[in-house]
């Protein structure tokens, strides 16, 4: 099982991506400017400041050479993993529901969160022991996710199904004032997610936990399972 | 030509910065200050300002939770 993680300029959560997917594959590395993804089995979109979060998080980034790979890879149902900035990214590219707006504090959190996870079949959550809650960082001033169907004049926008709620802040944790408490959340199809809290830094119990290796080991295993189908 | 772009959080969608500023004008004596918003402002050079919405939607807004308005010819 291979991981590919996309370093932009300005990503810098990249190598403990690499690092975290490590723990249960093999990691790459792959440039914003090559249209190349190296027969990576998923690819995980990292936390940072893609080109700067100019204009807004993640709007430039999308019009990476490599995140049009990225897209056809995932039309193909290729599992594409964006964490904080590589959420944020792969929403302004269509390729997840919603948008990420300021935290209502208009503050940066950082802090560990309690999340709970909503699905037991997800690619990116089956690992996940059943009805724990996952103990994970986050840090960010760009979180609070919209969902498009709290727009009441969203017309013609796809709605939000229930089921693609991969992750929600425990009761009393929302750091960011995000729409139903959600952390994560996935496309139609299933195979793009994206989270605000930090997996990749939660993969020792000498920080404090290990929680966000689930994640990497439900990748691992999906891909296992589909290779051996 | 020179043109503007205004850009701006849809009605409806929280704008914790126009609310901060709502809360600080008071404070420093400004009263009868209401629905405070703050968005961006984005000056260009366009040879084609026709081709303006579309850079609106496809980069400078993100339609699904700001709204856009283009002022030409200054």
């Amino acid at each position: 099982m291979k991981f590919g993680v996309v370093r932009f300029p300005g990503s810098c959560d990249d190598v403990d991506a690499v690092l975290a997917a490590g723990r249960v594959g093999e990691a790459v590395m792959l440039w914003h400017g090559d249209r190349d993804l190296q027969g990576v089995d998923a690819v995980v979109v990292p936390g940072g400041f893609s080109y700067g979060d100019y204009l807004r998080p993640g709007a430039i980034a999308r019009f990476a050479p490599v995140m049009e790979a990225v897209g056809e890879f995932a039309r193909d149902g290729g599992l594409v993993l964006g964490i904080c900035n590589g959420f944020q990214v792969l929403c302004e590219a269509g390729l997840l529901p919603g948008a990420l707006l300021p935290n209502v504090s208009l503050r940066f959190v950082c802090r560990q969160v309690q999340v709970e996870v909503m699905s037991e079949y997800s690619p990116f959550t089956r690992a996940c022991p059943l009805g724990e809650p996952l103990s994970i960082p986050v840090k960010h001033t760009t979180g609070r996710y919209y969902a498009p169907d709290s727009d009441p004049h969203g017309c013609g926008v796809r709605r939000l199904a229930d089921t693609q709620i991969l992750l929600r802040y425990a009761p009393g944790q929302n750091p960011n004032g995000s729409d139903r408490d959600i952390a994560g959340v996935c496309n139609a199809a299933g195979n793009v997610f994206g989270l605000m809290p930090h997996p990749e830094h939660a993969v020792d119990p000498l920080t404090g936990s290990s929680d966000g290796l689930w994640i990497f080991e439900s990748i691992r295993a999906h891909v296992a399972d589909r290779v051996a189908a | 030509m020179r043109a503007r772009v205004l850009v701006r959080p849809k009605a409806g969608i929280l704008d914790p910065q126009g609310q901060a500023v709502e809360r600080a004008l008071p404070a420093l004596g400004f009263s009868g200050v209401a629905n405070v918003h703050i968005g961006r402002l984005i000056e260009l050079d366009v040879e084609d300002p026709g081709r303006l919405p579309e850079m609106c939607e496809r980069l400078l807004a993100n339609p699904l939770v700001e709204e856009y308005e283009i002022v030409e010819s200054l």
